[in-house]
């Protein structure tokens, strides 16, 4: 989709690197001198998803707009475990003001810098998925109403991590957090509450949405330097899969955002002014299970015994993904 | 430094923070055994010539490629490539055409004239090396390389043993076999053709300081066959032998060959080939027990040969002869059923397989001979000291390139026995798995495929059958090489390590850990496609 096929060379466009191509066909990451946005020392888990999404995200807008950029930062992991004062991580112009405001104080970065007469610097706004789809959602609407000229980064672990993994409005129908325990009945996150942000901003109509995940390096760089090519509201949200409160091993942080994808839970897609335009295709479809499977927060559905009834319901969803998105095909 | 109001300290980089004290484990590179690479009779580094040449550079891959095995050219023609058999990309869609890449790079290294430098110095020690086949070629190479002087004794005309006398032209133009063995000869080898050895005592009383027998196995095997007075019975190997050196043979119109193997059905081929209308191959048991190549088997019968299998032959006469079906027994064994065939046939060449031929060991009682083949030991030395043996005439697989891997080994230690020196064993390792890899990674790359000549085509000469590849398509199959358990620098580590703890050297040099800042999550080992990092424990 937003990435142009690599031509074949063992590994396509899906590694990071690929020795055989040429310097400008290459990856954000794969230079050796790359700007590293989030530098060494954070204090971020093993094998953490979401400082790798951001390294990633923030890289690749500061190649695209030539290291011109200012961060907002919501609170949550990314701002706790990179910048403990007196220390920082950030090797950008880097601002945290609260939980809540994130796109409040992006969009007065932009108004600043528009008075300014400053149309160089571009403003980039980043939280976790409770700032963004539970307390911060506000700010966001707000923001994408008035189309401020910000792009806004969502990095979704599906739980407040940094208070100690807590439901939020974007946690998944049977997953086990600290506030939806594995016991009752119906154990775990329930069914058919939260809500899906990437639509919510669609209904925005603002020129750009896409989603995209830390197990596809090349589609998640294509898709930031395509915001900023783009001037208005514009929202990309990231799955970036936490070792910590999602129970899986530290190793396997890129895995499971791939079978996120792969089983079809995830969508990987863009929209442009509202409009649906393009999905990641499946490569390899696995059954939801095989994602679950390797995450704490879903072993009641498997011991002490398993529970068909809700990994069937989670299937269907992810079907229903496929078909709605279309996932499947060329 | 004055401070503003409220703040007690001084703002600085993360990097201050070692981060490196939470790790229980830390990850290493290794280099771990491609199965290709442990399954060439040869021993060659097949994934590391094939990383070479993915970017283009032939001359280098080559002169990799040749470190261990001398004749690309030739092996990308004869061999039957136990390395794509082992290949790893097999479980994903098929096997890297190794042999084709082989063969590209063996061509191509003819064409632009590629020589091999003669040794930087000269120890002054002497070896005879007995027979000029692929064993013989490839300890002479070797050795020369190691600056030996090396004197080749054969008693045919022309270099190559089997290569020339046996395989036919259509599967290996002399042109090439004669332009790869010049090729070591300019090295400095002596050639002294036309010289039988009649028993090999003598030579180390020539003054050589070692002895390296490599006479194949010559003889063919026999069959009591019943057979009226006029019937017109040939030996394979000697048919084949008479037609290299120029001799017509009379076999007919109808020719029947007795056996399954390669050189029955070369013997078929060339039998179509010189204008038999029939060329029937009589086999005593199954196609799967056959012990030809299966391609082999398959070019045969796209070129018009019959194959009977499960019989066996009764009676030759003049003009026809006499076969009997045969079934297998729960063993597996093929026994006679009582039910039989009258075939025409002109001629039956007997293609029963080869014994050595062993006169060269003299007299002398001081050389071991068991079970029909030299006794040698792990070092390919015979029980009389000084002299070694390999290739046919020793256990093992007969093939080309095992003789090739023979040659290799015997003058790796035929120079430590010169030397008195000890080489120490090596230690197997265990070849990396296709379960090891990471193969989320790699694209679809359905093989490149060798042409071959039309099969009506073929059976008016000897021109060669299979063709090679261009170098795009040599190029693209190269690159489908996974790069089992060796890195490939496809830069996946140093990307995905969310702690920026992987440093790139640059190319051809690899990357480095830094260990004040590795946490130890072991993401950089999970998402290498090639298996080629690991979790080593610091506790
Ligand atoms: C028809 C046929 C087809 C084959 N096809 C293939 C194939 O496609 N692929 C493959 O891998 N293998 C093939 N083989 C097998 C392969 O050719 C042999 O395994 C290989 O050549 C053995 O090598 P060698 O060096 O041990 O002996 P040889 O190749 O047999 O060479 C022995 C040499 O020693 C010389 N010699 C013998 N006695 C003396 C003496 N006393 N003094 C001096 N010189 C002497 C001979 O003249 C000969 O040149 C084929 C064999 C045959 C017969
Ligand atoms: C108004 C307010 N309420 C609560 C908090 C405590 N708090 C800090 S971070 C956080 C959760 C962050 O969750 P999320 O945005 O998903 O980011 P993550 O840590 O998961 O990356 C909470 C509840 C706060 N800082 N401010
Ligand atoms: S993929 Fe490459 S390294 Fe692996 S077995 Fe095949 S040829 Fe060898
Ligand atoms: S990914 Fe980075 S932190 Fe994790 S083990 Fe590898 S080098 Fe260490
Ligand atoms: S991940 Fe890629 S670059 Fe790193 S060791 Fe493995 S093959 Fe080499
Ligand atoms: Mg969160």
């Amino acid at each position: 989709m937003s990435t142009s096929a690599v031509k074949f060379y063992q590994v396509g466009s899906f590694a990071v690197g690929n020795r055989l191509l040429r310097d400008d066909e290459r990856s954000v990451q794969s230079d050796p001198d790359r700007t590293n946005a989030l530098t060494s020392g954070h204090r971020a888990c093993q094998g953490c998803g979401e400082a790798l999404g951001a390294r990633y995200a923030l890289d690749a807008a500061m190649r695209a707009t030539g290291d011109q950029i200012i961060a907002v930062n919501a609170t949550g992991c990314l701002e706790v475990f990179s910048t403990p004062y007196p220390e920082s991580s950030w090797r950008i112009a880097w601002l945290h003001s609260l939980f809540g405001n994130a796109p409040a104080v992006a969009t007065g970065v932009a108004a600043a810098l528009k008075a300014k007469g400053d149309t160089i610097t571009r403003v980039v706004a980043q939280g976790g998925d409770g700032a963004t789809v539970d307390i911060g959602l506000g700010a966001l609407s707000g923001m994408f109403e008035r189309n401020d000229d910000v792009l806004y980064i969502c990095y979704d672990n599906e739980a407040y991590m940094n208070t100690g993994v807590q439901r939020s409005g974007a946690t998944p129908p049977a997953a086990r957090t600290a506030t939806t325990q594995a016991v009752g009945a119906h154990p775990g996150n329930v069914f058919g509450q939260g809500k899906y942000l990437p639509k919510i901003a669609m209904a925005h109509d603002i020129p750009y949405v896409a989603t995209a995940t830390i197990a596809d390096l090349r589609d998640l760089e294509a898709k930031v330097e395509r915001a900023m090519t783009i001037r208005g509201s514009r929202y990309l949200h990231i799955l970036v899969p936490c070792p910590l409160g999602w129970g899986s091993a530290s190793c396997d942080t890129i895995k499971i955002a791939r079978l996120a994808t792969q089983s079809g839970l995830f969508p990987v897609f863009e929209a442009i002014n509202g409009e649906f335009v393009a999905s990641s295709k499946i490569r390899k479809r696995v059954p939801v299970e095989e994602y679950l499977k390797l995450q704490t927060r879903y072993s009641h559905l498997f011991s002490p015994q398993r529970n068909d009834e809700v990994i069937d319901h989670l299937q269907r969803i992810a079907d229903k993904n496929i078909e709605r998105y279309q996932l499947m095909g060329e | 430094m004055d401070k503003p109001y409220a703040i007690t300290l001084t703002v600085g980089s993360s990097l201050a923070n070692h981060t490196g004290s939470w790790r229980v484990e830390h990850p290493e590179y290794i280099h771990r055994m491609p199965p290709c690479n442990q399954a060439c009779p040869a021993g060659e580094n097949v994934q590391n010539w094939l990383y070479i040449a993915e970017d283009g550079s032939y001359e280098h891959a080559w002169r990799e490629l040749i470190k261990e095995n001398p004749f690309p050219a030739i092996m990308g023609r004869v061999c039957y490539h136990p390395c794509q058999t082992a290949c790893n990309r097999t479980f994903l869609d098929e096997a890297v055409g190794i042999n084709s890449v082989e063969r590209f790079l063996g061509d191509h290294a003819l064409e632009k004239g590629w020589k091999i430098d003669p040794p930087d110095h000269e120890t002054g020690l002497a070896v005879l090396v007995i027979g000029s086949g692929p064993a013989g070629l490839s300890a002479a190479y070797h050795l020369r390389r190691m600056g030996h002087q090396v004197v080749i004794r054969d008693a045919t005309h022309a270099p190559g043993g089997m290569m020339r006398y046996g395989i036919p032209k259509y599967r290996l133009p002399r042109e090439v076999l004669d332009a790869e063995i010049n090729r070591i000869k300019d090295m400095g080898i002596i050639f002294q053709l036309n010289t039988r050895v009649d028993d090999v005592h003598d030579a180390l009383d020539e003054g050589f300081d070692a002895v390296f027998m490599a006479i194949g196995a010559q003889l063919s095997k026999r069959a009591y066959i019943p057979a009226g007075e006029s019937a017109r019975i040939l030996d394979a190997i000697q048919v084949l032998h008479h037609f290299e050196d120029g001799q017509t043979p009379m076999l007919g119109r109808k020719v029947v060959v007795y056996g399954g193997g390669n050189t029955a059905m070369d013997v078929a081929r060339t039998a179509k080939r010189l204008g038999a209308e029939e060329a029937i191959i009589v086999y005593r048991r199954t196609r799967d027990k056959s012990p030809a190549n299966d391609q082999d088997i398959e070019e045969a019968l796209e070129e018009g040969v019959l194959i009977k299998w499960l019989s066996t032959v009764k009676y030759m006469g003049e003009d026809d002869m006499m076969i009997e079906k045969m079934e297998l027994d729960e063993k597996g064994f093929p026994q006679p059923t009582g039910e039989f065939e009258t075939l025409e046939a002109d001629s039956l060449i007997l293609a029963l397989g080869q014994e050595v031929d062993f006169s060269l060991l003299g007299n002398n009682v001081d050389l071991d001979v068991k079970s029909g083949v030299m006794d040698v030991d792990a070092n390919m030395m015979t029980t009389h000291p000084g002299i070694f043996a390999g290739g046919d005439m020793v256990d093992g697989d007969r093939t080309v390139t095992t003789s090739i891997g023979h040659g290799k080994k015997a003058a790796k230690y035929i120079d430590a026995w010169l030397r008195q020196t000890k080489i120490e064993p090596k230690v197997e390792k265990t070849a990396v798995a296709f379960e090891d890899l990471n193969t989320w990674y790699y694209t679809d790359a359905p093989p490149a495929v060798r042409e071959r000549l039309a099969a009506s085509r073929r059976v008016y000469d000897f021109s060669e059958v299979v063709q090679g590849l261009d170098e795009s398509t040599a190029l693209y199959e190269a690159r489908r090489c996974m790069s089992c358990g060796n890195c490939f620098e496809c830069d996946n580590c140093f990307g995905v390590c969310p702690d920026n703890a992987i440093k790139k050297l640059g190319p051809g040099l690899g990357f480095e850990i830094n260990l004040d800042y590795c946490k130890g999550c072991g993401m950089c080992v999970s998402e290498c496609p090639a298996s080629a990092i690991e979790m080593v424990s610091d506790l």
